[in-house]
């Protein structure tokens, strides 16, 4: 009688990372490697539990030998590679990246980008004082969340948490071209109306806030999202058996936002509509004064 | 069969198994995280076959949808068993090594030919042979299931037809291969793992073993009854004979949750004492004497909870419980110090340290490590132990790890305790839907844009037949009650059966027709299968 086990395979390979050996498993990426050599990198539309779409082009590397520039979060490190994290070729492909969209959409609620644009010293108002918008009202359809599309770089993050990188709802896609490319439901119908099941996966996903939960919407409508205040605690969600943990982030004794943490197990920061949203039972209504 | 009661499974296994029986549940909305793991598991090439009367979301994603006759379960395990042995499929080394009673078995499900099944089930022959094929050759297999196996009169015989499955394959005790069932609250698990079940202590040591309960009463100082006390449905009858005057229910609301639930509520309103201590005002606290306000277990109180996977994982206080509102270990101690017995004020971590102490699978599970890695699966009985991911793994080992054979269960094939007459032809069957939760009583808290409160889903051909409309308000009635509800035209629903939510309560009563007829074994009501008839209301 045998018991088959799953197979336990490390096996590593060693790049060098601005001149520095860094040792890591197969398969890793390059981004894994420069974490591990304690270099920190701009990722936009990278995240640890979706698969890389190569979309954004700011995490891009040198690598000796390749004609072009990398992306560092989708490429599997190679043993012997030599790569170059800080060369006058990345950092000006990284400033453009930055510039390109802070000329053409509205970062300011995306603080994590701001001390990348001033190192690489971007200036997306060089392309001219009027940054281009989408100028359209912030769609607000439910009390679950509000999609703001001046604030979408098209990452396409909360399209692959709605397909098949979790949710396998697949409510949302890229639709249009050019300037007017943009994230739409099935035929731009409402929310209510689209095939979407409000598990809020793309919200959390969202880097630049394009997607919020409406709490925090309506919190920052009359100036009172304080999340520097906030405490975060994590928990178990009540809803089913299967045991998700949640982040309460909560504001003057108030849950304010529930995520759940993306290295836990049982939900790679996923959750359900139930999860998401269900907590305000717990509380009165949220004041937003 | 097996000893303790969990989900043998990680759901980390499901994403790298061959086949899926996903019976009798809809975790598409019922435990959506947890079939974010099984979407993973068919995205790896997995092929999952959903056992389901109706034809639900979760079977849509599957390779094959058997909408088998409601409460013909065990027939359709009993046809797929005498076909994986007719095929030679069984995993004979296996059977011979681990298992006993398979040529009794064997017998028992001789009648089940596919024909026999295919007349009980109303499947085809050719589906019931493909899913036995597909159980039986697949290097791993598991099993799901949730309350459309339990929540029948013939509970425990449904359960065992599928156990038996995965004995005749040696499906069962190693990674990828097992018997799951998801629970449907966050601590289902854990009550049962603490000892709130009515022949357990705390671990599942049993009550009536001396040597069990010397142990428990050297810590608590006290002498505990040696014999096994009574389950949720058995109370109800003792309500009925007189014999139980007083209760004391925590957090449940059994004035909505139970079936028939007129002659529930009539019991518990003739109670001499009914204390209710709980986080809100439901409809079982309006019935109390005395209200105990508590605090909300996840987000105001500290301590653990147990999931479908066996992982005991930290709960967390956030915000303050409002008002009077108190932890509910605190309000027990505080009750049992006014009957004389002052426990002191132990947090939650006390608590667990003596529970470590005289629950030999949770013995190495401290709040440090539970909150370093992530929870900790049972069994974990000492600090060097890294938990179990899967669980019966002795079945695979030379002597058995020193235990008995798993023993086959012959089971027989039959239907709901109620059945269709001309007065009530039509089948009535709950479930969950997506965005809410048991009675409301939390989830009504939130907006959902996708609710659609409740309705009754019947088939286009049933509409048509009886001349009523989508969303049209008609007269549902059951041998026990009627109430009046709108109608939702579903192509989903097969004809002759019709389905309900029960989370609107306020909104239609729908456990007024729901059938209280229980298992003797489980204790579990047969909320799947009541008889109904619609009638029109009189047109305005």
């Amino acid at each position: 009688m045998t018991i088959s086990e799953t197979p336990v395979a490390i096996s590593t390979v060693t790049v060098s990372i601005d001149g520095a050996d860094v040792t890591i498993p197969e398969g890793a990426t390059l981004l894994d490697a420069c974490t591990k050599a304690g270099v920190d990198t701009p990722t936009i539309c990278y995240a640890e539990n979706l698969t890389p779409v190569n979309a954004c082009r700011v995490c891009v590397v040198e690598v000796e030998n390749s004609r072009t520039l990398v992306p560092s979060c989708s490429r599997e490190a190679e043993e012997g590679m030599v790569v170059q994290t800080d060369s006058e070729r990345v950092r000006h492909s990284r400033k453009m990246v930055l510039e390109f969209l802070g000329s053409g959409t509205d970062l300011s609620q995306a603080p994590q980008l701001a001390p990348y644009m001033e190192h690489y010293g971007a200036e997306p108002d060089r392309y001219g004082p009027e940054p281009e918008r989408m100028n359209e009202d912030v769609k607000v359809q439910d009390d679950l969340y509000i999609r703001d599309y001046d604030k979408c770089v098209l990452c396409y993050k909360c399209v692959e948490a709605c397909g098949d990188d979790a949710q396998h709802t697949f409510a949302i896609s890229m639709s249009g071209r050019g300037f007017g490319a943009r994230i739409s439901t099935e035929f731009d119908a409402t929310l209510p109306d689209s095939a979407c099941v409000y598990c809020g996966n793309c919200v959390a996903v969202c880097p630049t806030n394009a997607l919020q939960f409406k709490t925090e919407f309506d919190l920052r409508a009359v100036d009172n999202w304080r999340e520097e205040e906030q405490s975060v605690t994590r928990t178990v969600c009540s809803y089913c058996g299967v045991g998700c943990n949640l982040e309460l982030h909560v504001q003057d004794d108030t849950i304010v936002k529930v995520t759940s943490p993306n290295d836990h197990s049982v939900t790679s920061g996923h959750l359900c509509i139930k999860g998401r949203f269900g907590w305000q039972y717990v509380q009165p209504t949220i004041t937003t004064k | 069969m097996f000893g303790a009661g969990g989900g043998t499974v990680s759901y980390k296994e499901i994403e790298e198994t061959d086949v899926v029986l996903l019976w009798g549940s809809n975790a598409r909305e019922a435990h959506p995280i947890f079939f974010h793991h099984l979407m993973t598991g068919l995205d790896n090439g997995a092929r999952m076959y959903a056992v389901d009367p109706r034809r639900t979301s979760s079977s849509k994603f599957a390779d094959l949808w058997l909408g088998l006759e409601l409460g013909s379960d065990v027939a359709l395990a009993n046809t797929v068993a005498r076909h994986i042995i007719q095929t030679g499929l069984t995993n004979d080394e296996f059977i011979a090594h681990s298992t006993e009673g398979f040529e009794a078995f064997k017998e028992s499900v001789e009648p089940y030919t596919l024909e026999v099944g295919s007349q009980i089930t109303g499947l085809p022959a050719d589906a019931i042979a493909e899913m036995a094929e597909a159980y039986a050759t697949a290097e791993t297999a598991q099993i799901l299931w949730t309350l459309g196996i339990t929540e029948h009169h013939n509970a425990v015989d449904n359960v065992l037809s599928l156990c038996n499955l995965a004995l005749l394959t040696g499906h069962i005790g190693r990674w990828g291969s097992g018997l799951v069932p998801l629970r449907g609250q966050n601590n289902v698990q854990g009550g049962g793992d603490m000892g709130a079940l009515p022949n357990k202590l705390p671990g599942f040591q049993n009550v009536t073993d001396p040597e069990h309960r010397a142990k428990f009463e050297a810590v608590y100082g006290v002498e505990i009854p040696a014999e096994d006390g009574i389950h949720l449905t058995l109370m109800f009858e003792a309500m009925e004979r007189g014999e139980i005057t007083a209760a004391y229910v925590i957090g449940e609301n059994p004035a909505d949750s139970e079936a028939d639930i007129n002659h529930a509520r009539k019991l518990l309103e003739g109670l001499d004492l009914l204390v209710v201590q709980d986080i809100f005002m439901t409809r079982t606290a309006e019935l109390a004497d005395v209200v105990l306000p508590a605090s909300v277990g996840w987000a105001e109180s500290e301590g653990t909870v147990t999931s479908s996977e066996r992982r005991v994982q930290r709960v967390r206080a956030a915000v303050t419980p409002p008002g009077e509102a108190k932890h509910d270990q605190d309000i027990l101690g505080e009750i049992a110090r006014r009957m004389g017995y002052d426990w002191g004020h132990p947090t939650s971590e006390d608590l667990w340290e003596e529970l470590r102490g005289l629950s030999p699978m949770h013995g190495g599970m401290t709040y440090e490590r539970l909150e370093a890695e992530g929870g900790l699966q049972w069994p974990c009985p000492d600090l060097d132990h890294p938990g179990s991911p899967f669980l019966h793994g002795w079945l695979w080992e030379d002597d058995l790890g020193g235990r008995g054979p798993a023993p086959f269960s012959p089971v027989v094939h039959a239907g709901p305790k109620e059945e269709l007459t001309e007065q009530f032809p039509i089948r009535l069957t709950t479930g969950r839907s997506l965005d809410s939760y048991n009675t409301g009583v939390q989830s009504g808290g939130y907006d959902s844009p996708i609710r659609y409160g409740e309705a009754l889903d019947v088939n286009p051909a049933d509409a048509d037949r009886l001349d009523i409309e989508e969303g049209e308000w008609v007269l549902v009635s059951s041998p026990r009650g009627s109430v009046e509800m709108p109608i939702r035209i579903q192509p989903d629903i097969p004809v002759g059966l019709t389905f309900t939510t029960f989370h609107f309560p306020e909104l239609v009563d729908i456990n007024q027709l729901t059938n209280d007829a229980w298992d003797k074994r489980s204790g579990t009501a047969e909320f799947k299968a009541a008889a109904i008839r619609i009638e029109k209301l009189t047109s305005a």
